[in-house]
């Protein structure tokens, strides 16, 4: 067997690496200001990806690179669904870019490469890979933030994303140094299998673990370390938010199970108290300050903060039922904001936003089919039955209880109907008010079928759960090392 | 007991290091401040010598002193940094700036300064004086580290991606002819047909 026929795991991130290089050259020669060409060749790859990963998957978990790279069905799954969130973001931003000149082909490229960084921290299971993966997909963010060089918000918002991220590096570099110096290696079941085994010193290792934990706060935006999540959300053209908002949550849960639970659950103890705090501080602030917003964006940042504390509260349950309900609450998340970030796009036209609350006034009378679609997207975001929004918030508040957490589950459904207020704000002013403006809205077909399609699906969701909740766990039980 | 000649070089660069390292911080001038920034990096340098790492030792002196350093000294010098202005508010944080730094000394005291830390890192093999670590290194990297070593490659990659993304664009404000675009004018593009409102003081006198 050839050395290459060896790799076939990792063909999916070898043909996106090749692929993204080949369009950065291609990209010189597209000279027409839409980029159709990279366009389709982005959308191609991307197909492509996904077809080879469907097809080089594996019944068993495959170790590639010297145990640096993994394969398992939790990758696999985690991975199609970045595909289909970047296809996603890419059609929901296509005109919008374009009427603001940033449709180029370096925001293409940089997106791919954004991906790249994801599926490396989905396969990662090295503490190396895992930190180059997640330097890669940052360093692609920050450079997109800061696409929008004539804005002063984009660029400040770029800025903030840029030293924030840096510190938070740091911190998780220096907790991952800690625990390399406690453990002698740096390989997620090595470090497991030291623990287990007895370091004398556990000081030392609760102190990395304190910096990892606080590094992995700051990069999904946990409160207290979720102070850059409403200015760059805010901040970056709506595109880029959405970009940031989506797929990276995929990756970022990987993350948290590569290094909490497979490389350090013998310390779960320490973890899940401290997983506690950051859960039901995030849905405390996020829930509360969302309330005092006028900007649908930072709106929406601050409800992404609350959602990440909820998927905290899934990973701190632990057990299979713990790690698939955060799995499938992050997939519906997902959904969720690129929905709701979609529609902010929709409605934008050129020298508009459509980011303020006021923009949303009496959209059923400028076009019912819109507002319903929103209706959808915001219930699900409160949790409203019969949406995809209610089982993933119930299915982790059953694994919240099912582990014995009686007060922070109670805690977190006071939360949510907090929450609930402010997006069922939206849809009061959708339905209630009268429009400030008659500008008839210019919907590309590509994203209004978009749109229709990913509010029906959250609803579809909503009624019929069971096929993804089974796949999240399956993949979680095959995926995991669980103790 | 004397420590020591290993142990002695050791505090010494520890002790430049962290001297250099707090005047970069607190140093007026910005040139001092980098000056400092270099001082730092070499006794850093110093103490990888001492663990047998002389390549990345070297590594360090060649590219963040030899270059970075060097690029980020002309940055500064071209620069007119107002300092004044960027120290506004440094002494109102600095209690709750200070006294965390003080919290956090005194938790890494406790926890790298106990006797069970300070073994764990006690055996660090001695290498006989044939032993090469530019070839040890060379060799993990393409082996047993191929994969992350591409990956690093990869983030260069889009490091430059982004510079040019960021910093590439055509002036504005440049004047030159664009011979194509002045051979497709058409008499629409350059000509105006207003239509004027007749004065209506001659029109009320007619």
């Amino acid at each position: 067997m050839s050395y290459l026929s060896t790799l076939s795991s990792a063909y999916a991130e070898i043909f996106l690496l090749v692929m993204a290089s080949s369009i950065l050259i291609v990209d010189l020669f597209v000279t027409n200001p839409g980029k159709t060409l990279t366009y389709v060749l982005v959308q191609l790859t991307l197909l492509s990806c996904a077809l080879i990963t469907v097809m080089t998957h594996e019944p068993i978990v495959v170790h590639l690179f010297n145990n640096m790279f993994v394969d398992d069905l939790m990758s696999d799954v985690l991975k199609l669904f970045s595909y289909l969130a970047i296809s996603m973001v890419l059609v929901y931003s296509r005109s919008y870019l374009m009427l603001r000149g940033l449709f180029t082909g370096e925001f293409m490229v940089l997106t791919l490469f954004a991906l790249l960084g994801m599926m490396v921290m989905i396969s990662a299971t090295h503490f190396l890979t895992l930190y180059i993966g997640l330097e890669l997909l940052s360093l692609s963010l920050y450079a997109m933030v800061a696409l929008q060089r004539d804005s002063a918000t984009a660029t400040e918002a770029a800025m903030k994303y840029f030293i924030l991220g840096a510190l938070a590096s740091g911190l998780l570099l220096y907790g991952m140094s800690m625990l390399y110096g406690a453990t002698g290696t740096l390989e997620v079941a090595a470090i497991s299998d030291a623990i287990m085994h007895g370091v004398d010193n556990k000081a030392l290792l609760v102190f990395g673990l304190v910096f990892v934990v606080a590094g992995l706060a700051f990069k999904i935006g946990a409160v207290p370390f979720h102070m850059w999540v409403p200015d760059v959300y805010h901040g970056a053209p709506t595109a880029i938010t959405m970009l940031i908002g989506s797929a990276p949550k995929l990756a970022a849960f990987a993350f948290i199970m590569r290094i909490l639970v497979d490389g350090l659950q013998p310390l779960v103890m320490h973890w899940s108290g401290m997983l506690a705090i950051l859960a039901v501080l995030s849905m405390a602030v996020g829930n509360i300050t969302a309330i005092a917003q006028t900007n649908l964006k930072r709106m929406l940042a601050y409800s992404t903060i609350a959602h990440m504390g909820f998927l905290l509260l899934g990973v701190l349950s632990g057990g299979i039922d713990g790690y698939s309900s955060a799995m499938f609450y992050v997939v519906i998340y997902v959904l969720m904001s690129l929905g709701g970030f979609g529609m902010i796009m929709l409605l934008s036209r050129e020298g508009f936003e459509a980011d303020k609350l006021d923009d949303f006034k009496g959209l059923n009378q400028r076009s019912p089919w819109l507002a319903f679609m929103m209706l959808i997207l915001m219930f699900s975001m409160a949790g409203v039955p019969p949406t995809a929004g209610f089982y993933a918030k119930l299915s982790v508040l059953q694994a919240v209880v099912g582990a014995g957490h009686i007060p922070l589950a109670v805690m977190a459904v006071m939360f949510s109907l907090i929450g609930a207020f402010y997006y069922l704000r939206i849809v009061k002013l959708m339905y209630f008010d009268a429009p400030e403006s008659h500008v008839p809205i210019a919907i590309q077909p590509d994203s209004g079928l978009l749109i229709s399609i990913n509010g029906l699906a959250v609803l579809a969701l909503g009624i019929m759960p069971g096929t993804l909740i089974t796949v999240c766990a399956v993949a979680v039980q095959k995926s995991l090392m669980l103790h | 007991m004397l420590m020591s000649f290993d142990t002695f070089v050791f505090y010494m660069f520890a002790a430049i290091t962290v001297f250099a390292s707090l005047r970069v911080i607190t140093a007026r001038n910005p040139v001092h401040a980098a000056l400092f920034l270099v001082l730092a990096f070499c006794s850093a340098a110093g103490i990888w010598i001492l663990l047998e790492a002389e390549f990345l030792a070297i590594t360090l002196v060649l590219v963040y002193v030899g270059a970075v350093m060097v690029l980020f000294l002309f940055v500064v010098m071209m620069l007119d940094i107002n300092l004044e202005q960027l120290r506004i508010g440094f002494w109102r944080w600095f209690p709750f700036g200070a006294a965390l730094a003080v919290i956090m000394v005194f938790q890494m005291v406790w926890v790298l300064g106990n006797r069970q830390t300070a073994e764990t890192g006690a055996q660090v093999i001695k290498h006989a004086a044939n032993y090469s670590n530019t070839k040890e290194l060379g060799r993990l990297i393409y082996t047993d580290y191929v994969y992350p070593f591409e990956l690093a490659a990869v983030l260069l990659l889009v490091a430059i991606v982004a510079a040019i993304a960021l910093t590439l664009r055509r002036r504005k404000d440049a004047k030159s002819q664009e011979p194509n675009k002045q051979v497709l004018v058409k008499k629409a593009d350059r000509l105006r047909i207003v239509s004027i409102a007749g004065d209506s003081k001659v029109d009320s006198a007619q």
